[in-house]
């Protein structure tokens, strides 16, 4: 138990990798995986809520493995953002485990689907946990091979078609990403996270560091699909299985997100060498092009792969501006996103559970013959544009109302401007699928079962939570804010107390 | 010394950003392995090599001399290779199940995943 409360920052990474290896050594049976599975993601849950806990009342937590001392060993760190975003980790992976009940069939199981969707799991939480930059690459490898095995699991023409894209453009950010880590190793003699924050604040600006800062914003840039580096993703996300899409268009490019957002506050700054004006610009594309994107296209995933982009540009929003409400907007922002995201690729595996398409010219009459599924589409697709009194409208008017009183007017059109557009693209689903009398009229109306229906309900509702009672999120997010702007706090919780004193001006 | 190193690193990463260019799946492949080559090679120059000991502690001592070869960087370059290596054979396996069912490598003629929900004209059926 003492173990358990002093170490609850490693659970959420550790549980789902030992799932996984439960998995495979029950790699003949289905039926025992399943189970395993969610067992292991609720405890995953609790650990997650545990940590959670344990930061707001405790501060940030450390944890050094192998008794090295810090910071010549690795280090998992939990301070807030880490914490919420591992939360939210669990609570995406468990609903989609469950929606997956429904929607996984067997050939896919025997496939591994277990054991490579905990290890993804495994991957991301590990990304978001750990103190130490080389770590952070191999918990980004991780997350890639699981993936690739993801995204090609049924191994068809489509699925292996876009896999090669993202294996590929995933590898190459993922060598920019070492490369950068190698030459600021070269630099600075460290990888600890906290001590680079320590180290390159006081050191002199130089081309090295400013190629470094470079790379690392192009290698997150493809993960998360930053513009001009985001065709990768609407090539391959569409492609895989529903579940699959789900949990991807949640977690894999808020990854690279969050890896953004740590290293462009902890090591180095937005204001300087011109990155501002660079992500602000970034910024404004990904927000257009993902859109515009969206807006010409028929199958529900890829508008909604395209509607991934364009979100992800309120979130680079928050980045460029880099105040403290702008980066509390970011991070409600990626709360928001991830649940709403995830919920409205839930509902397209439960439009083609009920057309037997994707292709919205296919689909039609949803409304008259699945009430309850369009109620728990209308929930995500409203929050995504934004509408009040939704988590999205909240999200949206945290980021740009930042905007405004940063005076980056541009930035603020561009973000209601496509805020319509966003609204045009979710009333196309909208009117296509369950408004539209269907081109072909079935005798008996295809039932969607519960387990696809309850994990859609328990998202709809968080997303309900967050925007009728917004202010303990909100709150939150500021407080996660004012501390990423203030890495002192970041560095003495890994560092002790005293590295902090003789970095005092900065910021 | 130094120099020499990065212009045999460029050289390498040269060649593999050649490759990535090509529209052929395998030269893609060649060219993402050429490419962790030359970035593990970084990762050792990154940690100042030169003609140092090997980094093991002598008996009777308790730490290392201090011109000694620094270690760190070969357990990072150890890490990447083994990595590197698994990504690189599943790539091949994909690249293989891509050939076996679509019989060709060509980029240009694998767009099946695009196909999809196109607004142009619905070749394949929205299925997977």
């Amino acid at each position: 138990m003492n173990l358990l409360l002093s170490q609850a920052l490693i659970w959420p990474v550790v549980l789902p990798l030992a799932t996984a290896a439960l998995c495979a050594l029950a790699w003949h049976r289905p039926a025992i995986q399943r189970w395993i599975s969610l067992g292991g993601l609720t405890l995953m849950l609790a650990a997650s809520i545990l940590l959670l806990v344990q930061v707001e009342t405790e501060g940030t937590q450390t944890v050094a493995f192998g008794s090295w001392p810090i910071p010549f060993g690795i280090v998992f760190v939990a301070d807030r953002l880490g914490a919420a975003m591992a939360l939210i980790t669990a609570v995406l992976a468990l609903a989609i485990a469950v929606f997956g009940l429904a929607d996984i069939r067997r050939r896919q199981e025997h496939a591994g689907f277990h054991p490579l969707y905990l290890g993804m799991i495994a991957g991301v939480a590990g990304a978001f946990l750990t103190g130490d930059i080389f770590n952070l690459y191999v918990w980004f490898e991780i997350m890639l091979i699981t993936a690739m095995g993801l995204l090609a699991i049924d191994r068809t023409r489509t699925q292996l078609d876009g896999t090669i894209k993202y294996a590929v453009l995933n590898l190459l950010g993922t060598l920019l990403f070492l490369l950068a880590v190698a030459i600021l190793y070269g630099v600075t003699g460290t990888l600890n996270m906290a001590d680079l924050g320590r180290v390159l604040s006081e050191s002199e600006p130089s081309a090295a560091l400013a190629l470094v800062a470079a790379m690392f914003l192009v290698a997150f840039g493809i993960k998360a699909g930053y513009f001009p580096l985001f065709f990768w993703l609407p090539a391959s996300y569409h492609t895989a299985s529903i579940v699959v899409s789900a949990i991807f268009a949640g977690l894999i490019t808020k990854v690279g997100v969050y890896a953004s957002f740590r290293v462009f506050t902890l090591m180095f700054s937005v204001d300087e060498g011109g990155i501002r004006e660079l992500v602000a610009v970034m910024a404004a594309g990904t927000m257009l092009f993902g859109v515009f994107g969206a807006a010409v296209q028929w199958d529900i995933r890829r508008i909604l792969s395209f509607h991934i982009v364009s979100q992800i540009g309120y979130m680079m929003l928050g980045l460029a501006l880099a105040t403290p409400a702008a980066m509390a907007g970011a991070v409600f922002y990626i709360v928001h996103h991830i649940i709403v995201k995830a919920n409205l690729f839930l509902a397209a595996g439960a439009i083609y559970r009920a057309t037997g398409t994707y292709d919205l010219r296919k689909a039609g009459g949803l409304m008259g013959s699945h009430p309850i599924l369009a109620l728990l589409f209308a929930i995500p697709a409203l929050s995504l544009a934004g509408i009040p009194p939704l988590s999205g409208f909240w999200a949206k008017y945290m980021v740009i109302d930042a905007a405004f009183a940063d005076s980056a007017h541009w930035l603020a059109g561009v973000g209601l401007f496509v805020g319509l557009l966003t609204v045009f693209s979710m009333s196309k689903i909208w009117v296509e699928a369950f408004w539209k009398t269907p081109p072909l009229e079935r005798k008996h109306a295809r039932r969607v079962p519960m387990a696809m229906l309850v994990p859609m309900a328990i998202l709809g509702l968080v997303t309900l939570t967050i925007g009728f009672a917004p202010e303990p999120f909100v709150l939150y997010a500021d407080a996660t804010a004012t501390s990423l702007l203030d890495p002192k706090t970041y560095i003495e919780a890994v560092l002790g107390p005293q590295a902090g004193l003789d970095l005092g001006e900065q910021q | 010394m130094n120099f020499v190193y990065a212009a045999g690193i460029s050289a390498i990463m040269g060649c593999g950003i050649y490759l990535l260019l090509s529209r052929h799946t395998m030269r893609i492949l060649l060219g993402v392995m050429l490419l962790s080559a030359g970035v593990n090679l970084v990762i050792f120059l990154a940690g100042r090599i030169g003609p140092n000991p090997p980094p093991i502690i002598e008996a009777g001592s308790y730490t290392l001399s201090p011109e000694a070869a620094n270690p760190l960087p070969q357990a990072l370059v150890l890490t990447a290779i083994v990595i590197g290596f698994s990504l690189v054979a599943f790539a091949s396996a994909l690249a293989l199940q891509t050939f076996r069912t679509s019989g060709t490598l060509d980029q240009r003629e694998l767009a099946d995943a695009e196909a999809l929900g196109s607004p142009y004209e619905s070749k394949t059926e929205g299925s997977r």
